[in-house]
């Protein structure tokens, strides 16, 4: 009997939507003279430092793969710093995974906890990434909605309510792109004691810990015993401007770090070594770098945002990673046709908040790691035309 | 209140920025920003704005010299009496006392070599208790008060990221 035909490609990637904004991407690509906001990284170059780090190690001949769980001094490093900063004892050798990028680590986290069907609770809006993740390792997400006159926080009673019997994790990313929203300790404590409560995993994407502005940033695990069902993710991309180098980190219980090695050794071996050492050393001597940034990022912070309101694109005040997510409901236009009119009219780029969820619909995405010329100029061009949508 | 050095350090990068945008940048009052900028030029903090010229790429080239110079100090004055009458030259850009085996450093800029050959041998070595000089001529500059004259990086990044 002839074998029924299938699809080539699996129902579990078939089930991923394709990004909708992927002709907006080409639409930018064919242009001249467009001012970006639709970054999401840094427009540092690394330090010289860590660049100078990693070209000695190349010419020295650190060409080879690393312990699969990254370099032992690197983890060491790392364990010290989350035992500096937080005071969490994470032991080098069992509870910390090097990964390429958190990008690596929320692929990780979903598949070494999710079984078929197990949901997963996060905010809508949230990182594109998150939900296809959890598709991808089997599992569902389940959106709850943030909004902005809550500051985008997720709010405990709201996850409470989305709890089933299948629920598993809760994933959190604070400072939170696309929204730049953060979450203070006592949200964050309601939160887990939801989690204690119901027995859940709670995975938390920590990239841009580093970028908050006048607030502390509060690490999910140093909540009141939840180091043990936490998965922290954290990495080197936005805070030293190493984005290509691609090293994150998970600290994790040794049995999840266990399950997430596992899948690391056999899908990625090692992180990039090259990238592993420029990490050493941006821990060693990094920090002043870091600090010059972060200030740097809270001046073009603070113009950004007074320029939206004054420009009528209302917009909270973000606290964190380096985003402003202006609400753009005034024009009656919808974020992705907002985003496309404000490209062809005035050559600026910025992301529909639609990228991002159902909530984020009438909200765009802009990155003030630009320039603060480029801002001035981008700010102008919105000014003009928000005036002739409202007109 | 504002710390001044905040906006120092902006000013340093960019001399321009108007007080209503460094306003902004800070989150502090325009008015009180103002403030701030008068009491540092007044007191001194501020010295001066200026402009950083790639010359060369100006089509007028300069020539510019760092003169080490030995002197003996000066009773009463110490070396200060000595880099006075050193810096008080127009031809001196910048005048500095250092540790080491020489004791000022001299730097120089004038239109031709001769001219700055002019100035060694006819002013600055003929000032009573200056000793010695070496003098060291300019061949290339790369980098000015933290600018990158020629082949600075330019950081490419991808149009969109989410």
């Amino acid at each position: 009997m002839p074998r029924r035909k299938r699809d080539t490609t699996s129902q579990r990637v078939n089930q991923i939507a394709p990004s909708g904004i992927r002709r907006f991407f080409d639409l930018v690509a064919s242009m001249e003279g467009v001012i970006s906001l639709g970054v999401g990284e840094p427009d540092f170059a690394t330090p010289w430092h860590i660049r100078e780090a990693a070209i000695y190690s190349v010419e020295k001949g650190y060409t080879m793969y690393t312990s699969n769980l990254g370099m032992p001094e690197l983890r060491q490093g790392l364990s010290g710093r989350l035992r500096k900063e937080y005071g969490l004892d994470y032991d080098p050798a069992t509870e910390l995974l090097i990964t390429v990028g958190v990008s690596e680590g929320v692929d990780l986290a979903t598949r070494a906890i999710l079984d078929p069907g197990d949901e997963v609770i996060m905010a809508d809006p949230g990182y594109v990434s998150y939900s296809s993740c959890v598709a991808l390792a089997g599992g569902k997400a389940v959106m709850v909605p943030t909004h902005q006159k809550n500051n985008f926080e997720l709010g405990a009673d709201d996850i409470e309510k989305k709890i089933t019997d299948k629920t598993k994790a809760i994933l959190i990313g604070y400072p939170a792109n696309p929204t730049g929203a953060v979450m203070s300790r006592d949200k964050l404590e309601k939160i887990a004691a939801v989690a204690r409560r119901h027995n859940l995993i709670i995975i938390s994407d920590e990239i841009y810990s580093s970028l908050v502005y006048g607030v502390e940033h509060t690490c999910a695990a140093t909540l009141p015993d939840m180091k043990g069902s936490t998965v922290l993710l954290g990495g080197f991309s936005k805070a030293y401007a190493m984005t290509g180098w691609r090293i994150g980190y998970a600290a994790a219980s040794k049995e999840i770090i266990s399950a997430m090695f596992k899948i690391h050794q056999y899908t990625i071996m090692c992180a990039p070594t090259m990238g592993q050492v420029a990490a050493i050393e941006a821990l060693k001597s990094g920090d002043d770098s870091v600090s010059e940034m972060v200030s740097d990022y809270n001046r073009r912070r603070l113009f950004m945002v007074k320029g939206l309101n004054k420009i009528g694109l209302p917009c909270f005040e973000p606290k964190g990673a380096f985003y402003a997510f202006p609400s753009i409901k005034a024009t009656g236009l919808s974020s992705e046709e907002f985003a496309e009119k404000l490209l062809i009219e005035e050559k600026v780029a910025v992301i529909p908040g639609s990228a991002f969820g159902e909530c984020g619909e009438g909200y765009i995405r802009c990155c003030y790691a630009t320039s603060l010329d480029d801002i001035e100029e981008a700010l102008k061009r919105m000014g003009r035309f928000v005036k002739r949508c409202k007109g | 209140m504002i710390k001044i050095n905040e906006i120092l350090k902006i000013l340093e990068n960019d001399a321009r920025t108007t007080p209503a945008k460094i306003a902004t940048m800070t989150g502090k009052p325009a008015a009180e920003v103002s403030k701030a900028i008068k009491k540092a030029e007044k007191d001194g903090t501020i010295l001066k704005y200026k402009t950083i010229v790639n010359w060369e790429k100006a089509g007028d080239e300069q020539v510019s010299a760092l003169i080490e110079v030995r002197v003996a100090p000066q009773r009463d004055v110490g070396f200060d009496g000595l880099a006075e009458r050193i810096y008080r030259f127009p031809e001196a850009r910048s005048v500095y006392l250092l540790s080491g085996t020489y004791d000022l450093l001299v730097l120089v800029t004038a239109k031709t070599m001769h001219e700055v050959a002019g100035f060694v041998t006819q002013k600055l070595a003929l000032i009573e208790g200056v000793q010695e000089t070496t003098t060291h001529f300019l061949l290339k500059r790369y980098k000015e008060d933290g600018e990158i004259l020629a082949g600075g990086e330019e950081t490419k990044r991808q149009p969109l990221i989410l």
